[in-house]
Order: structure tokens, then sequence, then C-alpha cells
């Protein structure tokens, strides 16, 4: 038990790793874009992964009539993940060393996952929500009024994960290094509660 | 099908007799197709080198890459440039201040880039201007003309602009000996009261220059240089011709000396003195202008004063050496043991020993003096003579393996010879009448030497004609085998007289892609849409503009009146790589501003009637970049329109 325990506490504290590294990447290529342009998004707000890539995607957006990205203040999300986060890696930590003291057994562990699963599915409809909105949610008065083949306006949404072509730019959205690392933690966290379940049973 | 293959037999058999048939050099199409080869950079590949070049009576710089001879950019220097509006925006007006007042034109001559341990870094391009004497530093960062500075008692600032080996000078000679102060006098009685001072410019860390003395030569005609390198570092060798002190039909008058003189100056002894408070303080005006990347602004400073020294005041510091027939180019080789000048009006080249100089000075070798400077022995400072390599020698480069390439103007060719056995081993035809040649790094200790670039005078029918007034010619030669070969022909802008080449690795990494707004201290910036306004002061209305793709702010103006003076400051809210913004005003007597991203410039307008007034974009920055404009009403001197400005009516 004292093993998973400890795996327990290195899974949830390797989620601490997002108040580091970004959760998500967006990258924007175009002919015009031989570097591409991206963004970093953090669970604190958004960031552009060169200095000024925020301001130069508010600039080709505002054709399109997209609202300009938000900054940290402007959603609630950027004040409330970080709580989340840090509670969740803060009540691991405590699981796993309760667990390592024997007060609470692996069952814990899996509960622990469990929330955090439930969370983090949260958190992804909710991100994906959010992009729906900002991608389809277009002024009036946009410059540019696309529309698909069948006459519906063009949706702008990039892909929660993927790769996608956007009029001349092509997106690609993918989880990043905090994301792994949360990954990775909540893989440890299972083998933590199967470990502790084998040596119990 | 077995028809369709002979004919593509057929045609590949004529092909090759049509190829071998029109190569009169006996060269096979085979190898014809790899000297294209060897010129090819493909779509989107880069060159492997830079090649300055000095615009000549352009008077700016053109950026071209090796081996494909594409022109990137002209760099304005000394030479006004509607097309960006420098020497027309009022932050850039004081670079072209001189002690003559506003100078709008420049003869830019000899490029050099800035050494360190006598290799080239890649901090800066320097290049001077022989007409109103002057030396400009242009930044390889930004590829922009950042200071410029006047040399005083000088006039054909030729002998120049040339750097030592860790850029701690950079020289400015005097071509057209004058009276030192000028003053009026008879110009037949030029011969002894004329000078010809040599100047050496000090250059800080950060490049700034500045005088640090002026060596009042006799009155001969400086002509060019290069510092001492490697063991000759620490001194500089100049030619000079016109010894005879002719002041008219110097075509004749000058050529009548069998011997002119190169100077060889220790300029670390020279430092010395004037470090330890030596030379005399006498009376100079001069400019000197420095353009800050932060403000996006010059300033203009009129300097005064400079330190002259006697060059017979400096014991062991100054010595004439004798050089046949008018010389012009005068190379150091990598090793910086000899000293190449080449007497333009002789079949000869005159190989100096740098030891031999050393040793002739310690033996007191002298032959007489001029004006009471010491002149070596000939015979025993001289190295070596390549003789009958062609006619006209002027100007000599390295591959530091052991070879130098000269130009000979008159014959028309660039002659290949050995160092130390000093035998002509190769000649290659130039097209038409060279001057300069360059090989990257080909006068520094270590040349990087692939490619050799011939800058021809006369260009005649190299290309389609273009009427009587024709760019001139540049042929690229590869160099690496024993032979050159002649790759490539493309013509150069301007007249360049010399070129600086260096690996593209040296510089490209370091290039600035846009200013950041953040750093940007001009004292007129907007650095957002809400920081923009219209302030009026009397009749002087000053306009904070603001642009990015694709609208200004504000777009609309009332409240203007004729009679006022308005300057546009405008701030170009970009931060990306390549998006400017231009700015033109419809009878606006000044040139457009093409404003880089994060940069500020100044345009002044002063409207004469009444009316609706439209401005625009010039740069196609955009998909709707033909929106870009905006409207400045203009009313009658004595109106009451209010003054207001406005983006979508707010």
């Amino acid at each position: 038990m004292k093993s998973a325990s400890i795996l327990m506490i290195v899974g949830s504290a390797l989620l601490l790793g997002l108040f580091i590294f970004p959760l998500w990447n967006i990258v924007l290529e175009a002919p015009q874009y031989p570097d591409g342009i991206g963004m970093n998004i953090h669970i604190d707000g958004l960031q552009g992964r060169d200095k000024h890539d925020l301001q130069n995607i508010d600039g080709l957006n505002h054709y399109i009539g997209m609202r300009k990205l938000p900054k940290a203040n402007e959603m609630w999300e950027f004040s409330t993940f970080p709580l989340v986060i840090g509670g969740m890696a803060a009540l691991g930590i405590l699981i796993g060393i309760l667990g390592f003291f024997k007060v609470l057994n692996y069952k814990w562990f899996l509960a622990w996952l469990i929330l955090m699963t439930v969370l983090g599915i949260l958190g992804m409809y909710d991100f994906n929500a959010w992009m729906v909105d900002y991608g389809t949610n277009l002024d009036p008065k946009a410059i540019m009024k696309m529309t698909d083949a069948d006459g519906n306006p063009l949706s702008y949404k990039p892909p929660l994960f993927g790769t996608k072509d956007i009029l001349n730019f092509r997106a690609h959205s993918y989880p990043s290094l905090g994301a792994y690392l949360m990954g990775l933690g909540m893989f440890l966290t299972f083998v933590a509660f199967w470990l502790g379940k084998k040596k119990t049973t | 099908m077995k028809t369709i293959k002979n004919i593509f037999l057929l045609t590949a058999v004529a092909g090759l007799i049509l190829s071998c048939g029109n190569n009169n050099g006996g060269k096979s199409g085979a190898m014809a197709s790899s000297n294209a080869e060897k010129v090819y950079v493909a779509p989107g590949e880069h060159d492997e080198y830079y090649a300055f070049m000095s615009g000549g009576y352009s008077g700016n710089v053109t950026v071209y890459g090796l081996p494909s001879g594409r022109m990137f950019k002209e760099i304005p220097v000394f030479s006004q440039f509607p097309t960006s509006g420098y020497g027309y925006s009022e932050e850039t007006k004081p670079m072209f201040n001189t002690s003559f007042g506003f100078v709008p034109w420049g003869d830019a001559h000899h490029p050099d880039i800035s050494q360190t341990n006598g290799e080239l870094d890649g901090r800066w391009l320097f290049i001077n201007e022989n007409n109103t004497p002057r030396i400009a530093r242009i930044s390889l960062a930004t590829f922009e003309t950042e200071e410029i500075i006047e040399i005083p008692h000088s006039a054909g600032n030729h002998a120049s602009s040339f750097v030592t080996e860790n850029t701690e000078y950079i020289v400015a000679g005097t071509r057209f000996a004058v009276p030192n102060p000028q003053r009026d006098m008879p110009i037949s009685e030029m011969k002894g009261e004329f000078k010809g001072p040599l100047t050496f410019i000090a250059i800080d860390d950060s490049g700034h220059m500045k005088i640090d003395f002026q060596l009042n030569m006799p009155g001969f005609n400086y002509d060019l240089a290069h510092p001492g390198r490697n063991k000759s570092h620490g001194w500089f060798f100049f030619t000079s011709y016109n010894t005879e002190e002719a002041n008219t039909l110097l075509e004749v008058n000058a050529s009548q000396n069998d011997k002119d003189y190169i100077v060889a100056v220790n300029w670390q002894k020279l430092a010395e003195f004037v470090a330890n408070g030596g030379g005399k303080k006498v009376p100079a005006t001069y400019a000197h202008n420095v353009y800050d990347e932060k403000t996006h602004t010059a300033t203009s400073t009129m300097m005064e004063g400079v330190t002259s020294i006697d060059p017979r005041e400096v014991e062991g510091a100054v010595y004439y050496i004798p050089i046949p027939k008018s010389p012009h180019g005068c190379d150091v080789d990598p090793s910086g043991e000899y000293i190449i000048g080449s007497g333009k009006l002789s079949t000869d080249l005159s190989i100096y020993s740098f030891t031999k100089i050393q040793e002739a000075i310690a033996n007191k070798d002298y032959e007489g003096d001029a004006y009471g400077i010491p002149v070596l022995n000939y015979e025993n400072t001289l190295a070596g003579v390549v003789t009958q390599a062609g006619l006209g020698p002027l100007h000599t480069e390295f591959d530091g393996r052991g070879n130098a390439y000269t130009t000979f103007f008159i014959s028309s060719e660039v002659v290949k010879w050995k160092l130390e056995t000093w035998e002509v081993v190769d000649r290659q035809p130039t097209y038409y009448s060279v001057g300069h040649l360059m090989i990257p790094g080909g006068n520094s200790r270590t040349p990087d030497a692939k490619y050799l670039v011939a800058m021809n005078k006369i260009t005649k029918d190299r290309y389609l004609p273009t009427g009587p007034e024709l760019e001139h010619s540049a042929q690229l030669y590869d160099i690496t085998g024993d032979k050159m070969e002649l790759l490539y022909d493309f013509p150069t802008h301007g007249e360049p007289h010399y070129a600086a080449g260096i690996a593209a690795s040296k510089i490209k990494d370091n290039v600035k892609k846009y200013y950041d707004l953040e750093e940007n201290n001009h004292p007129y910036v907007a650095k957002s849409e809400s920081e923009t306004k219209v302030v009026r002061n009397g009749n002087e209305v000053h306009v904070y503009m603001t642009m990015i793709r694709s609208h200004f702010s504000p777009d609309n103006i009332e409240g203007i009146k004729v009679g006022d003076k308005v300057y546009f400051h405008i701030t170009n809210l970009e931060q990306d790589f390549d998006v400017p913004h231009g700015f033109s005003m419809i009878g606006a007597n000044t040139s457009e501003l093409l404003i880089m991203p994060g940069q500020t410039k100044t345009s002044i307008w002063e409207p004469k009637r009444e009316g609706v007034w439209p401005f625009y974009c010039t740069d196609f920055c955009s998909a709707l970049h033909q929106e870009m404009q905006g409207y400045v009403r203009v009313s009658a001197k004595n109106s009451d329109t209010e003054l207001k400005w406005s983006l979508d009516d707010e």
C-alpha cells in the first residue's frame, strides 16, 4: 500500500504541471504565415506562442467578425480552473498521504480518479462550448460573411482535437505538455488503485 | 511508339550538336548546365551569401544574394528615398544635415563590414560618401542607416571607409587636396599649400563614431586604403597620386612622376600620442547625425573642433613608400605580410613586404623625404612584382589559399596570381572594364572564397537595351578550382564601386522582423487607437494617428484650415513580420511614408485649398487595403469649424 500511496501522491502532484505548462495548443498555418501563429491555452489564461501572436490572431479574426480572444479576467474559467486543479491536486496528495498511513484504503484512489475524470470531461465540454460560441457567434457587421456549400454561415470553430482547414488556414488543435502530465498523473493514480487493490486482496 | 522514340533520339542528338557548336570555350553542354545549377537557388531557398553593393552615384547600398544575383533591398543611406520617406519624414531629415546644410544626395563608394579579430562579425556595414565627405553606419539587424558623421577639412572622401581588424578605427582620406583650413587663395598656388588630411574615426562598442584625430598630410591625392591585419595590425596603408601637386589637367599633369607614394601609418602610435594629449586642437565644424531605433528619430549635432597631428611630429609613425605610376588600389593579404599596390598606368603590380618595411624603418633606409616625411627605399621594401599581368591594375582580393585576384580595367579582366611566387596562373575576361572585385571576407584574415564578383563600369550589350542609360553589370565567378569559371552575369543598381560579402549565416538569424511597439519612445507615438488625438497649437496641428489592417484612426478629421501646418504622426500598430502600411496625402509636397510595424513616422502637409481631401494607405497591406483611406476637411483660414476627429463616428 505504501508504494501505491506514493504513486497516488506523485500522480496527483503531476496536475500541478498545469500551473506551468499549457493545457492545449492551437496553431494556425497559412501560406502567408510560414512559421504559423499559435496560442497556448493555460488554465489561467491564453498566451501567444510568440510574443504578439494573440494580437495577430485577433487581427485576422476581425475580418470574419470574431470577438477578440478573452483576457484572463474576461472568463470565469480562468479563475475557476486553477482552483479546481489546485484543489484536486491537494485532495489527491492528501488521499495519498492518508493512504500511506493506512487511514484510507485504495478505493479512495479510484474515487478521486472518477471525480477527476468527471471534472475533466466537464472541462472539455465547457472548452468545446466556448469554441462553438466563439467560432459561430459572429459580429453581424463582419467584413467577410462566408457560407458553406449549403448556404449556412460558416463556422470558424477550431477542432477540439485534430486538424481542420478553415478558409486559407489549417488549424491544428492538440493537447500540450500540461495535459500530457495530467494524463500521466491520472494514469498513475489508476495504477495506484490497481496496485493498492492487488496488495490488499 | 518506335517513331516517337526515334524523334526523341534525334532531338537529343541535335541538341547535343547545337550545344557543342554554340560553345566556343570548348566546354560541353553538360558543363554549361552545371553552371546554371551552381547559381540556381530554388524557390523558397535562401542564398549562401549576402552581398552589399555600394550604389555609387545613387548614394545608397543595394543588398544582393549570392550566388543567385537576386536583389533584396535598396538601403537608403546618403540619398533621399521617397519610397520609404527617408530624408522626407521629419524623423529622418536630420540624417542629411551637414555643415553645408541639407544635402539630399551622396556618392557612396566602399562598403566595409565590421570585424572582430580580423573576421567579419556582421554587426554593421560602413560606407563612405565621396562628395560631401561623410561616413555612414548601417545596422545589419535592421538594415537601416543609423549614423552619419561628416569629415571636416577633407574633400573627395575616397580612401574610406575601411575598418581595422577589431573595428577600432575607420578611416577617411582626402582625394582632392584642399587648403586646410579652407581659405580664399589662388588655385595655381596649390603646391605646398594644400593638404590631404587622413581622418581616423574611433568606433565604440555600440558602433558610434567619433573623430579621434586627423593626420594633416601633404597635399597629394589619397586614393584608397586598407588596414594592416594579422602581423601588420596597427598599421594603415594608403595609396596617393598627383604627388606632382598639379591643379589642372590632372590626367596629364598628375601622370608625370615615375613614382607616387603609398603611405604607411602606424595608427596605434598616433592613437597613443593623442591619448597622451598630443596633437593640436584646431577649429572644425561638422555634423554628427544619429538615428535612435527606439524613438525612430534622428538627431543632428553640430560638432566643433578636431585634434590635428602634423605627421612629422610623431617619430616612427608615418612613412612614404614609392610606387610606380599613379596607384589606385591598396590591398593587404590575409596574413598581413603583403601590401599590394596597383599602379593604374602600369602593367605591373608592386607587392611590398611588411617585414621589409619594418626593417627599412629600423635601418632608416630612406631614399629621401617628402615635406619632411621619410621616403623608404623602394627596392628594399619590395617583396616582388607581378610583371606584365595586364593593363591598368586596380584592386586585389584574396582567397586565403595563397592566391590573389586583381582586376585590370583597361584589359578588362580578372587575373589570378600566386602570392610569393608572383606568377600569373589564370585570367578571365570581364564584361566590361572591371573596377572593384569582391570575395566574401576577401579583405579579412579569413576569406570565405567560393565566389568572386567582378563589378564592371561598362555594360554596353550585356542585357536587353534600355536606352542610353544602363545599369552596371557584374559577373560571378566560381573560384574553388584552379581556373576561375564564369557562372553568371547580372545587372547592379547605380554604380557599385565596391561590395562587401558575408556568409548569410552570420547575419540572417539576427535580423529584426518588426519593431516592438512597447519599446517605441517616439514623442508623438499613439500606442493604441484610444491614444489617438488631434492637437492644435496655433497654426500647427499635430495628428496622432494609428494604422492597422485595414484602417487609419482617426480617419475623419475636421477643423483643419488653409494655411495650417499639419503634422501626421503615424504609428503602425501591427506587431507581425512584413505588415508595413503606407501613407500619402493629396497635395502634400513631400514623399509618401512607408511605416514598419511598431514604427512611427511623421509627414507634413500644408493644405492650400478648402475642400475635403483624402489620404490612403500606399502599401497593399491586406484584402481590404483599398478601403484603408480617410478624409480631412479643410476650411477657410478664418472659419470656425470645430476641430474634431473620429473613426466609425466614435
